[in-house]
């Protein structure tokens, strides 16, 4: 095919070469690969595993759960810590978390497999549409939820458990957030997110209202006038620019719209990509867009860093996985100007760097890398213009350990927040917890009521 | 090299490896296939009495239990002896033997509790050139309801009668074969004694059913809806199996009688321990259902590195070096204290020892100190009761270290006596009291 065509195309390959490149990275475990891998789990103690995940999923025992034929009731333990169970197991940086925490590590060993198991687990819930939560009885609370994605759609699904009435507001077209917009293809096939977002609605009493951006469409003064309690669940709008010259030309794009294009768009074979691919970052973006320029028919893709291979946010595993697909990494580089012929990127001249006392600096040394397209993953950034009135932290929202905000009554988890670790899960158990809080107030604020009549 | 070679009850075998009486024996081809393969010995799966063979069922034979990775661990079956008739089995076994002189052919037989069915068959066993002849009071099923298998080895008297006419009616050795369903193994090997056996083989199947079918609620193996209880075997059954060979191994009574060693043996490790335990040789039935005859092959030449390795030369090197070990509980030295000890460099930290002795035993292995993760044994708690060790996952991570005489014990207070002492004469014990008052 037209793989060593240069400039920006698609179509470089054959719709089969599309289908096994964009197929699931980690195929499922069957029921017997799940009880052999069940079996490895030795049932911890205060198990470690369980400590190091976010959400605190008791490990041990949705495994045994799993090894004793009872996938169902894994699921359950698993949905009970973590409603979005299904995508962390797909996404979730397993390796150094739990199964970086595992004891068969220590023993020498490769741990057990267990984001594979909670995929197989909640997998079997979900294919046969069990339902675990039910709505009690209405409490008429009405509580304001801003960002469908995971810690936002973790607060409602809370919220309802406990009878409140959920409306989510969220600016996009489709509910998820970065589960929808933001993860690797390959990492979730079969339009997962949504099937996962139509799962947790089942539950009843929350609405979703799409297309419905705050700042735009309404402030946060009008969600706290009108609802009981709001959670803001809105992520990080902005990307960080390179600023360097020839940032404009055709052909440097932000990695986060790339990946979200590959996710919606239904042949992979419309999405344009270069010959010579570079990508400037070194986090889970830069790699997701990196494996996947090359996944589609890219030549050459190189990602620069401008540290070193210990100091990048993707784990090893990911790095690992990038170089195996044929990326190169490049570590020690920082781009100085993108270089333009035609009005189109045509390369980019970066320079060496290093650590002088402390403090990373350019040695002046550089070189040009042949490029016709160049994806931008240096970070996303918090876009505050739509909370005015919210006390920041580090340029994101701070928010105390139960996830209060400054403004009363309004609380607020996941990227957006200081404390967040830019996780899926993590994003789950500040929404989760949020939501726990929210209807701590909420009952406290009932009762008394009922004390002063 | 070591010698393998083996005489029982004065059959010779290359090696002590025989195929037990059962599927794996019941036909020329198969039992060719395993003397190929390099079995020493087989018994012949059961033969009835002359006339219309037995019938079996025509559904499932066998049920198991596995491991997680299908591992078999234990299997049992509701077959019954050879439904093949007489004649076919006896020209076979004649052939085979003319075939394989230098291997041991042995004729199970099962007959009716009467001396003249046992008076017939034997001179037709006798002649085929068979090495000898074993008596199946063992199946607990089937034929027990028929009064035969168990049934008879269940009643002393019915052994030492029958065994009596066989050694009466027959010039080959005798090797009796005791089923387990019984509360003292001894009191049949007794009689098998008593009636003249050259030997006894043990142990047969074990009364069991293995699961019940909870969408149809019906023990499995289930045959049009309904289960019956099967003969248990296979490597779950080797406890039980080890514990009532070395029963009559150790039995005064039955002290030097030849034992043959049957139950779970699944590798060279087994037969080593069976062996040690009081068997002069081994019968092997469910390792090679499991894999194949094949399996022999390695139990050959595990047994015999090891004993090279050990410097044991031949079977009688190893044969009951274990017995004179085995004893029975009141006579274990009481003074005798060990501790709980755990290899922090080996330890990986799951936390099952705390668990395990915490909930469950004597409170005796930490879980945090200082704030941290540790796990370590107080010795002023620790009883020496060796559960942390079975349920650790890491090999040799925590051993038993046995305290010197003299050390001090840190929960009882007192220095370890040098002096061995045991139950029969400990103050606590009335009979003790008694004795001495």
């Amino acid at each position: 095919m037209g793989t060593s065509i240069s400039g920006i195309m698609g179509g470089r390959l054959s719709p089969a070469d599309y289908e096994k490149n964009f197929t699931d990275l980690h195929p499922p475990l069957d029921r017997h690969q799940a009880l052999v891998a069940s079996d490895r789990c030795y049932f911890c103690y205060d198990a470690p595993c369980m400590t190091a995940c976010p959400t605190a999923i008791d490990i041990p025992m949705f495994i045994r759960q799993i090894s004793t034929g009872n996938a169902v009731g894994a699921a359950k333990t698993i949905f009970d810590q973590n409603i979005l169970g299904g995508m962390c197991a797909r996404v979730c940086p397993t390796e150094t978390l739990c199964e970086q925490a595992c004891v068969r590590n220590t023993a020498g060993d490769r741990p057990v497999e267990i984001g594979l198991l909670q995929r197989h687990a909640t997998d079997t819930a979900m294919e046969r549409d069990i339902q675990f939560y039910q709505r009690p009885e209405r409490t008429h609370r009405r509580i304001a939820v801003v960002g469908a994605g995971p810690a936002g759609l973790a607060c409602a699904h809370r919220l309802a458990m406990n009878g409140h009435d959920v409306i989510i507001f969220d600016a996009r077209v489709k509910p998820g957030g970065l589960n929808e917009y933001g993860i690797a293809t390959y990492k979730t096939t079969d339009d997962f997110a949504q099937r996962e977002v139509d799962y947790l609605l089942a539950i009843g009493g929350i609405e979703i209202r799409n297309g419905q951006k705050l700042g735009r469409d309404f402030t946060l003064g009008e969600l706290a006038e009108n609802f009981d309690a709001v959670f803001l669940g809105i992520g990080l709008a902005g990307v960080n620019a390179l600023r360097v010259e020839g940032e404009q030309l055709s052909g440097v794009e932000d990695a986060v719209d790339f990946i979200a294009a590959l996710r919606q768009v239904e042949d992979k074979g419309d999405i344009a990509v270069g010959r010579r691919v570079v990508v400037i970052g070194g986090g889970m973006t830069a790699i997701d867009a990196a494996v996947q320029a090359k996944l589609l028919g890219a030549e050459e893709v190189t990602i620069c860093y401008r540290r070193g291979k210990e100091d990048m946010n993707a784990s090893e595993f990911e790095q690992e996985l990038a170089t195996s697909k044929g990326v190169m990494i490049r570590h020690w580089l920082q781009p100085r100007r993108v270089i333009g012929k035609d009005g189109r990127v045509a390369g980019i001249e970066v320079e060496y760097t290093e650590m002088q006392d402390g403090k990373l600096s350019g040695t002046g040394e550089t070189g040009i890398l042949a490029a016709d397209q160049i994806f931008k993953a240096i970070g996303q950034t918090f876009d505050p213009a739509s909370v005015p009135n919210l006390r920041l932290d580090g340029g994101r929202i701070a928010v105390d350990a139960e996830g209060r905000t400054s403004m009363a009554r309004v609380w607020a988890g996941g990227d957006c927040v200081k404390a967040g670790e830019d996780l899926t899960v993590t994003s789950v158990a500040q929404g989760r917890d949020a939501a726990e809080s929210i209807n701590q107030a909420l009952a406290a604020a009932a009762n008394s009521a009922v004390a002063v009549a | 090299m070591a010698d393998l070679r083996n005489t029982f009850a004065g059959i010779k075998s290359p090696n002590p490896f025989w195929l037990a009486s059962a599927p794996p024996t019941d036909k020329a081809y198969n039992v060719e296939r395993a003397f190929k393969a390099g079995w020493g010995g087989v018994v012949w799966k059961t033969l009835g009495e002359e006339g219309p063979p037995v019938v079996n069922v025509n559904g499932p034979r066998y049920g198991a239990i596995w491991g997680a990775d299908r591992r078999l661990l234990g299997l049992n079956n509701i077959e019954l002896i050879t439904d093949r008739p007489l004649q076919v089995n006896l020209q076979e076994m004649k052939q085979v033997k003319m075939n394989w002189p230098d291997r041991a052919l042995i004729a199970s037989i099962m007959v009716p509790c009467e001396e003249n069915a046992w008076k017939s068959i034997l001179p037709l066993v006798e002649e085929t050139g068979a090495d000898g002849i074993e008596l199946n009071f063992g199946c607990p099923h089937g034929m027990s309801e028929r009064g035969m298998g168990s049934a008879v080895g269940q009643v002393p008297e019915y052994i030492e009668m029958v065994v009596r006419w066989c050694k009466q009616y027959t010039r080959m050795p005798v090797i009796t074969k005791l089923t387990p369903n019984i509360t003292d193994i001894r009191k049949p090997a007794r009689a098998a004694k008593a009636g003249g056996t050259d030997a006894v083989s043990l142990i047969n199947t074990i009364n069991s059913i293995v699961s019940v079918d909870l969408d149809s609620f019906a023990p499995t193996p289930t045959v049009g809806g309904k289960g019956s209880h099967g003969g248990y075997c296979g490597p779950a059954v080797k406890p039980i199996a080890l514990n009532m060979v070395a029963e009559i191994a150790r039995d005064p009574e039955t002290y030097g009688l030849p034992i043959s060693g049957i139950g779970g043996i699944t590798t060279w490790r087994d037969a080593a321990e069976f062996l040690a335990l009081g068997a002069g040789n081994v019968q092997v039935c469910t390792a090679a259902m499991t894999y194949g005859f094949k399996i022999v092959q390695e139990m050959i030449t595990g047994l015999s590195d090891w004993m090279d390795e050990k410097g044991h030369r031949s079977l009688d090197d190893i044969i009951a070096r274990a017995v004179p070990n085995t004893t029975d509980w009141q006579y274990l030295n009481l003074n005798y204290v060990a501790k709980a000890h755990i290899d922090q460099d080996a330890c990986i930290k799951c936390g099952r020892c705390h668990i395990a002795c915490e909930d469950t035993s004597h409170q005796a292995i930490t879980a945090l100190v200082d704030g941290v993760r540790h796990f370590e044994v107080l010795e002023e708690e620790c009883v020496g009761c060796n559960l942390c060790v079975n349920v650790c996952p890491v090999e040799n991570c925590i051993t038993m270290v046995g305290l010197e005489p003299g050390t001090l014990d840190q929960r009882t207070g007192k220095p370890v006596d040098p002096n061995y002492a045991n139950w029969t004469t400990h103050p606590n014990n009335p009979m003790a009291r008694q004795a001495a008052e």
